[in-house]
C-alpha cells in the first residue's frame, strides 16, 4: 500500500520533514497492508457501529447562559485583544 | 500509612487514630523517595493538597472520601491546574473549568496529589510516548509501566497516591493496571460523565478506577459514575451502590466464559498457566466454566486502529494555536500557523495517527477504511452479543505478556499495536472489564481481565473480589518500595 503522503499530510494541516515524510509513509504502509486483511470479510449485509450503545439525539433546551470566566479563557490565548482572540491577517489588503 | 487502602484508611480516620494532614504528608514522603526513579507525576499539587487535608482534619470537608489522597491522569480538566495531556501543545493550559469528575471527587472530600503522565494525549501502551518524560515500572525500572494511564498505575503501585484514575480507550487502564500490579477497571461506555475529560476517540474513551484493591475500585466507582446533561454520551441508567457487590465466593451457579481466541498462539506461557489457575480457582468456588469462541476478534487491532486515529484525527484538528496551547512563531498566514504550531507542538505518535485517521476518512479511501471497520464492529460486538446469550462474564488475560522493556517496541508501532489484542475488543463493544493482580512472573505482576455485559459492573466486581479475597496477589509490593 503506497500512499500520498504529501497530501495526506496537508490535508491533516501538519508540515512534515522530509525524515518524517519517509517514515511516517513507510510505517502507515505497514499498518494499512495490516488493516488489508478485513477486506478478506464480506459485510455486505453489517450494519456499521458507531457507537456501541445505542443512543438517539439527545436534545435539550436552547437556553442563554452568560459565560462568567472570559478572562480565565482569554489567559490561555496564545494572543488576544479586546476581549477576543487574535490571529493572523486571513484577508489581504 | 501511604502503602494502606482507601477502605482501610477511612476506616482510621474514622476511629479518629490517624489525620488526613497525617495520610497527605505520608504520600508525599513517599514521592520525595521514590519520584526520581518512577516519574509518574507531571505536575504535584502539594501546598492545596496539605490545605485540604488541614479543611477534613478540621471537620470542614467532608464525604465519602475526605482526606483520601487520588491522582489523576493529566488529561482530565482540573481548573486553575496545568493540564497538558503530556503534550508540548499544550504545555501551557491552564483549564477555566473542572471535568465533571474531578468536582465530583471534590464533593467526596477527596484530595487530588498531582497530575499524573501518559502517552501523549493518551495514544500509545507504554508513556514512552508522553511529551514530557517517560514513567518507568516500579516493579522493574528497565521496564514501561504500560499506557497510557501509566502514570496513575506506576504512582497507585509505587504507593504514591491511593488512589488513581485514568482513562480507557483501548487498554489504557486496564493494560497499565496489569503491568503494575493494581486493579484497574473499564466500565461501560456511558457510564461516568466525559465532560472535561480531553477527546481522543469519543466512541471509544471511558474514565475509570485504578486501585490498590476491588474494594478501592468500587468505592471509587460509586463516587464517579453516574448520568451528566454534559456529556450527552452519558447513560440515564441508575448508579447502584457497587460496595453491595463485595461478597466473597458468591459466585456459585454463574457462567464464566473462557475467550478462546485470547488464550492461545501469541500468549506467553507462564501467563497462560497462571490465567488457567485463576479459571480452575473460580471453578472450585461453584463458577461453571464455558470455553467460547469469538471469531471476529482477530480483527479488532485492525479495526480499532483505523476508527480510533480516524476520530482522533477530527478530535485534534482544535489544536490550531488560535484558542489555546502553543502557537509556532512562524506565523505569516492562517495556514501557515496552522501547520507549523501542530507540527511543533505534536510527538511523532500523535502525528502519525493523525495522517493514518486524515487517510481513512478522506475522499476515495473512506469506504474501504472507516466504513468497513465500522461494520467489523458491528461482527465484533455481535460476538459478544452470543457469548453473553450462555455466559455472565467472560474472561482472558489483560495482555498477552508482562511488562516490556524500555525501548523495545519504541520504534515498531505495529508490533506495539498488536500487544492491545485482549483489551481493545471491549472498548469496539463498549463493554465494562477490570484486569486483577493474577500471579507475578519474573518479578513482574501480570493481570486477569474480566468483561462483563453492559451496565453489570457488579457481577464483575463479585468475581473480582472472589478471586482476590482467595488469592491476595493485590497485597504483593514492588521490591524497590
Amino acid at each position: 500500500m503506497k500512499i500520498n503522503i504529501d497530501q495526506v499530510a496537508n490535508l491533516a494541516r501538519l508540515n512534515l520533514t522530509e525524515e518524517e515524510k519517509k517514515l511516517f509513509g513507510e510505517q502507515l504502509s505497514n499498518v494499512l497492508d495490516h488493516a488489508e486483511e478485513l477486506q478478506k470479510l464480506n459485510t455486505d449485509n453489517v450494519k456499521p457501529t458507531s457507537h456501541a450503545i445505542p443512543m438517539k439525539n439527545i436534545l435539550r433546551e436552547d437556553k442563554v447562559v452568560p459565560c462568567k470566566n472570559t478572562k480565565d479563557i482569554l489567559k490561555n490565548a496564545p494572543e488576544e485583544e479586546d476581549n477576543m482572540f487574535k490571529v493572523p491577517r486571513i484577508i489581504e489588503e | 500509612m501511604n502503602k494502606k487502602t482507601a477502605h482501610e484508611l477511612k476506616t482510621l480516620l474514622n476511629k479518629k487514630e490517624i489525620s488526613a494532614t497525617e495520610i497527605v504528608k505520608s504520600v508525599y514522603d513517599q514521592i520525595e523517595k521514590y519520584e526520581d526513579a518512577v516519574s509518574a507525576y507531571v505536575t504535584l499539587t502539594k501546598k492545596h493538597a496539605l490545605a485540604q487535608a488541614k479543611e477534613v482534619d478540621e471537620g470542614k470537608r467532608t464525604g465519602p472520601l475526605a482526606g483520601i489522597p487520588i491522582a489523576i491522569k493529566d488529561n482530565m480538566c482540573t481548573k486553575g491546574t496545568l493540564t497538558t495531556c503530556s503534550s508540548k501543545i499544550l504545555n501551557n493550559y491552564i483549564p477555566p473549568y473542572n471535568a465533571t469528575i474531578i468536582d465530583k471527587l471534590d464533593q467526596a472530600g477527596a484530595i487530588m496529589i498531582g497530575k499524573t503522565n501518559l502517552d501523549e494525549f493518551a495514544m500509545g501502551s507504554s508513556t514512552e510516548n508522553s511529551g514530557i518524560k517517560t514513567t518507568r515500572n516500579p516493579w522493574n525500572l528497565d521496564c514501561v509501566p504500560g499506557g497510557s494511564s501509566g502514570g496513575s498505575a506506576a504512582a497507585v503501585a509505587a504507593d504514591e497516591t491511593i488512589l488513581a484514575v485514568g482513562s480507557d480507550t483501548g487498554g489504557s487502564i486496564r493494560q497499565p493496571a496489569s503491568f503494575c500490579g493494581i486493579v484497574g477497571m473499564k466500565p461501560t461506555y456511558g457510564r461516568i460523565s466525559r465532560y472535561g475529560l480531553v477527546a481522543f476517540a469519543s466512541s471509544l474513551d471511558q474514565i475509570g478506577p485504578m486501585t490498590k484493591d476491588v474494594r478501592d475500585c468500587a468505592l471509587l466507582l460509586n463516587i464517579i459514575a453516574g448520568y451528566e446533561e454534559k456529556d450527552s454520551t452519558s447513560a440515564k441508567i441508575e448508579v447502584p451502590d457497587y460496595t453491595k457487590s463485595l461478597v466473597a465466593d458468591d459466585i456459585k451457579g454463574i457462567t464464566i466464559g473462557v475467550i478462546a481466541e485470547l488464550m492461545g498462539k501469541g500468549v506467553d506461557k507462564l501467563t497462560k498457566e497462571a490465567t488457567e489457575k485463576a479459571i480452575k480457582l473460580l471453578e472450585s468456588k461453584g463458577a461453571k466454566i464455558k470455553k467460547v469462541s469469538l471469531p471476529h476478534l482477530k480483527y479488532s487491532v485492525a479495526t480499532y486502529y483505523l476508527i480510533a486515529p480516524a476520530e482522533a484525527s477530527s478530535n485534534l484538528g482544535r489544536y490550531d494555536g488560535v484558542k489555546y496551547g502553543l502557537r509556532s512563531k512562524e506565523t505569516k498566514d492562517l495556514i501557515t500557523m496552522y501547520k507549523n504550531t501542530r507540527a511543533e507542538g505534536f510527538g511523532p505518535e500523535v502525528k502519525r495517527r493523525i495522517l493514518l485517521g486524515t487517510y481513512a476518512l478522506s475522499a476515495g479511501y473512506y469506504d474501504a477504511y472507516y466504513l468497513k471497520a465500522l461494520k467489523v464492529r458491528t461482527l465484533i460486538k455481535q460476538d459478544f452479543e452470543k457469548a453473553f446469550g450462555e455466559c455472565e462474564v467472560l474472561l482472558s488475560p489483560t495482555c498477552p505478556s508482562p511488562a516490556f522493556r524500555v525501548g523495545e517496541k519504541a520504534n515498531d508501532p505495529l508490533s506495539m499495536y498488536l500487544s492491545d489484542i485482549s483489551t481493545i475488543p471491549v472498548n469496539l463493544a463498549g463493554l465494562p472489564a477490570i484486569s486483577v493482580p493474577c500471579e507475578i512472573i519474573h518479578n513482574l505482576p501480570i493481570g486477569l481481565q474480566i468483561i462483563g455485559k453492559a451496565f453489570d459492573e457488579e457481577t464483575i466486581l463479585k468475581v473480582a473480589f472472589t478471586y482476590e479475597q482467595n488469592t491476595g496477589w493485590h497485597k504483593e509490593k514492588p521490591k524497590i518500595l
